[in-house]
């Protein structure tokens, strides 16, 4: 038997305005911006994803499982700008036959700096969950799957009991990422590992006319994923949803690939899909999975180095940081929740000055024609919400 | 490959980018077999201490021409200095002091000095002496050393050599290959001189390939000359090697305030009244910054003038033209080098400023722009932005260092080499095209 744990991200960040060092404004964020990305992504993916989802469960009769991680960013942006899609999302929801990781509300870097934050984060999102989906998740992911053994113990003792994470190369050595793992020092959850070559065959190759196994027919990945059976519990594929109809456009027959998918996987009456939670109450874990470093599922190097790579990430997450307990103190919902918003990483991604192949996934949306650009506009922004608390530009800031 | 290169300006005799570009390029030539006659213009004055050195002729004067080799830097390149005389900018300092004493025999307007039976050179032109007599002498000339040495294309860079070009082109049927550093719009924007567009349009439309050194000139001159444009190629300028491996950058020269470098002639092309302009917007937000505009032109006086008149006189400091040591020296002192430039065909100057560690916030009006991925870039009339970019690398040090250690990375993998090979590329292309 090989579940397959489909487990789709949905998240875009609210992206700045621009902001020079001379605005005043109290006004931070782009929204004719934000507002025009996530409707075309609604148009172009999350509505017709799913329906093509919506339609799957119904035809499998609760057979074709599928997890989902919303960031609050995202849910707060569907609410104002594309409620059809939000209202899709609450369907899906009450099929039965999906499930909601809990994940930090504003897709933020929080373990890494503060965490206080990480914890009002990630209760502020199971609560945003248990509102608009009717249930509790059960099973938590961190940002861009940011992951190490103190994440688990952390997730843990929020009493979740199933942690998503990265299953890379050097860690796993000759084990695969198909079985289920645990912490070490018996930390009480169950990890499941993204299997990344299955995962990227769907998110990064699927289009690609150079790849050697172009086209790829939904027969021909339900034989990889039968090649599992006996080797292995899970293949876990987890990718961002945009994959459906933005990464790979509905020209490339992505739509059609993920409707017929099903059919061969479960023809042989020998796999099946589940979700995450339900993969890992089925499956016993095999070994344990150490990871004293953080991990992450972002470009090649699979660490921090897409957010923290350069002296402008670091300084930016810093400063920001900082300012958390004088933002606190003040007890004004609209100071805390700019900066909050703030914290999305995706800021700290823009900022990135790593080219290399992965040079064209950070442009996915990225509004800013260099990381110099990004790094300027975000810390201008800072600036501002500093002098809101009444403090000065910091030492740092060559006086 | 054999080359007959037309030139006028070579290192040490050199007011300004060419010449530096002509070095680089013969250089990367040189070290891939190819073999060059390079045609110069004698030089007015005798040469300036410099790494090069010229050595008598082995042959004989023939024609008015005097052949040198440069023994060490080059092994195929054989330099002919014609007894022409070209000097396409009036030469550093000059034009202020001139403008003043006046000269028997020459009228000046606007610092432009205009000898000769006609009056070609435009108010505000930046040229001076009868260009036009001396580019049809330096024709005639570049003919008879044709006839005496064998070759297969001819390389003219910019405007000056182009009758030269033509005239040997049509002399042996060798392919034409012109180069074209800057156009006419690029120095004298709106107000062009219809003679030297005529010259560079004749040029560019004889030619067999036109080489531009960015995509920008390529498309002015497609647009503005009406040529073909299957026949232009990109060719991008590098930087100098030497000044990379053989010394590395100084440490930085401590100071407290911070510096932010303008480096270039102060003439319309270069923007210097937006940099004063944004120099302005910082000087608001921020106190301890000194301006600095290390370079000469003909809107030099203006804008001294123009610092004073803003209020920002004691905050901007005018050092006039560097050279060699000095231009290091204020490198090490700076936090930020601006190129403003209004049109910049290439724009050479960045890339030695990161050489030497220096940050750089360029226009997008320029070619460098195309090939810079760790440079501040900004439109030159946004000088509010401008300045936003200036204070932010000025009060942000993780700023300025990232693009620093990035920069110098980046500037350390042009080379001319590759240039060269892509010259290479173009002549074959000529060759082939003119059969």
């Amino acid at each position: 038997m090989a579940s397959v744990c489909f487990y789709f991200q949905i998240h875009q960040p609210l992206r700045l305005r621009r902001y020079s060092v001379f605005d005043r404004s109290g006004e931070y964020f782009d929204d004719q911006r934000n507002r025009e990305i996530c409707q075309r992504i609604a148009q172009r993916c999350y509505l017709p994803a799913n329906q093509v989802i919506t339609e799957l469960i119904h035809r499998y009769q609760g057979r074709f499982r599928v997890t989902y991680s919303l960031s609050g960013v995202i849910i707060e942006q569907l609410q104002r700008f594309a409620p059809d899609a939000l209202e899709s999302f609450r369907k899906l929801a009450a099929t039965g036959a999906v499930e909601f990781l809990s994940e930090t509300y504003y897709h933020s870097l929080a373990f890494l700096y503060s965490r206080e934050e990480f914890l009002e984060q990630v209760r502020l999102h199971r609560r945003l969950m248990e509102n608009l989906f009717g249930q509790t998740p059960r099973a938590f992911r961190n940002t861009e799957l940011i992951y190490s053994n103190e994440v688990a113990r952390a997730a843990a003792a929020l009493g979740y009991r199933v942690v998503l994470c990265e299953g890379a190369d050097h860690l796993l050595g000759y084990r695969s990422p198909t079985y289920l793992y645990t912490p070490p020092d018996g930390i009480p959850v169950k990890l499941l590992l993204k299997n990344y070559r299955l995962s990227d065959d769907i998110a990064f190759r699927f289009g690609n006319r150079n790849w050697s196994e172009w086209p790829l027919t939904a027969d021909k990945f339900a034989q990889w994923i039968d090649r599992v059976n006996g080797h292995g519990y899970v293949v876990n594929l987890f990718m961002d949803y945009e994959t459906f109809g933005e990464h790979q456009r509905a020209e490339t027959g992505i739509f059609d690939f993920l409707r017929c998918l099903p059919e061969y996987v479960l023809a042989s009456g020998q796999n099946d899909f589940r979700t995450v939670s339900e993969a890992a109450a089925a499956y016993e874990a095999s070994g344990e999975y150490d990871v004293p470093y953080m991990l992450s599922w972002a470009d090649t190097e699979r660490d921090l180095s897409a957010w923290l790579g350069n002296a402008m990430q670091s300084s930016a997450l810093h400063e920001l940081y900082g300012l958390e307990e004088a933002v606190k103190r003040t007890g004004d919902p609209v100071l805390l929740r700019d900066w909050r918003m703030l914290q999305s990483s995706d800021h700290f991604y823009y900022m990135c000055t790593k080219y290399s192949a992965d040079g064209v996934v950070h442009k996915y949306f990225n509004p800013y024609d260099s990381p110099y650009d990004s790094f300027i506009n975000f810390m201008n922004v800072l600036d501002h919400l500093r002098s809101r608390l009444g403090l000065g530009a910091p030492s740092a800031a060559g006086r | 490959m054999k080359v007959l290169m037309l030139g006028w300006e070579f290192p040490p005799f050199i007011s300004g980018g060419l010449g530096t570009a002509c070095y680089g390029l013969t250089r990367g030539l040189d070290q891939l077999g190819a073999e060059i006659v390079f045609l110069l213009p004698r030089p007015i004055e005798p040469p300036h201490a410099g790494h090069v050195e010229l050595v008598a002729p082995g042959t004989g004067r023939k024609g008015g021409a005097s052949a040198y080799g440069m023994p060490g830097k080059f092994r195929h390149v054989q330099f002919r200095a014609l007894d022409a005389i070209l000097v396409p900018y009036v030469s550093p300092g000059e034009e202020e002091e001139g403008a003043e004493a006046g000269v028997a025999g020459g009228r000046r307007r606007r610092g432009v000095r205009v000898v000769g039976k006609e009056q070609w050179a435009g108010p505000g032109s930046p040229y001076q002496g009868d260009l036009f007599y001396e580019t049809q002498r330096y024709a005639a000339l570049a003919c008879e050393i044709a006839g005496e040495e064998p070759f297969d294309v001819i390389h003219a860079h910019d405007w000056m050599t182009y009758l030269a070009g033509i005239a040997v082109a049509d002399l042996t049927g060798k392919p034409l290959v012109v180069h074209v550093h800057s156009t006419e719009f690029d120095r004298s924007g709106i107000h062009v001189n219809q003679r030297i567009y005529d010259i560079e349009r004749a040029g560019m439309h004889r030619a067999h390939r036109v080489i531009a050194v960015s995509h920008l000139t390529r498309s002015v001159i497609i647009q503005h000359y009406g040529v073909d444009p299957r026949k232009v190629e990109v060719v991008y300028n590098a930087i100098d090697d030497d000044g990379l491996t053989e010394s590395r950058p100084l440490p930085p020269i401590r100071h407290d305030e911070k510096i932010v470098l303008f480096l270039g002639r102060i003439t319309m092309q270069k923007g210097p009244e937006y940099f004063l302009a944004a120099a302005k917007r910082v000087l608001e937000v921020m106190d301890n910054v000194r301006f600095i505009m290390a370079g000469s032109g003909d809107m030099t006086r203006r804008m001294i003038n123009l610092a004073q008149e803003m209020g920002i006189g004691h905050k901007v400091l005018f050092t006039g033209f560097l050279r060699g040591e000095d231009v290091r020296r204020v490198f090490r002192m700076a936090d930020l080098y601006v190129m403003p430039s209004v049109s910049e065909p290439f724009g050479i100057a960045p890339l030695e400023a990161l050489a030497n560690d220096v940050p750089v916030l360029i226009s997008k009006q320029s070619g460098v722009s195309e090939i810079l991925t760790h440079a501040l870039k900004v439109d030159f009339w946004d000088v509010d932005e401008m300045a936003n970019k200036i204070l932010a690398v000025l009060r942000h040090p993780p700023l300025q260092a990232t693009l620093r250690s990035h920069g110098s990375i980046e500037v350390r993998r042009l080379s001319w080499l590759d240039a060269a090979r892509n010259c290479l590329k173009v002549y074959e292309a000529a060759v082939a095209a003119a059969r």
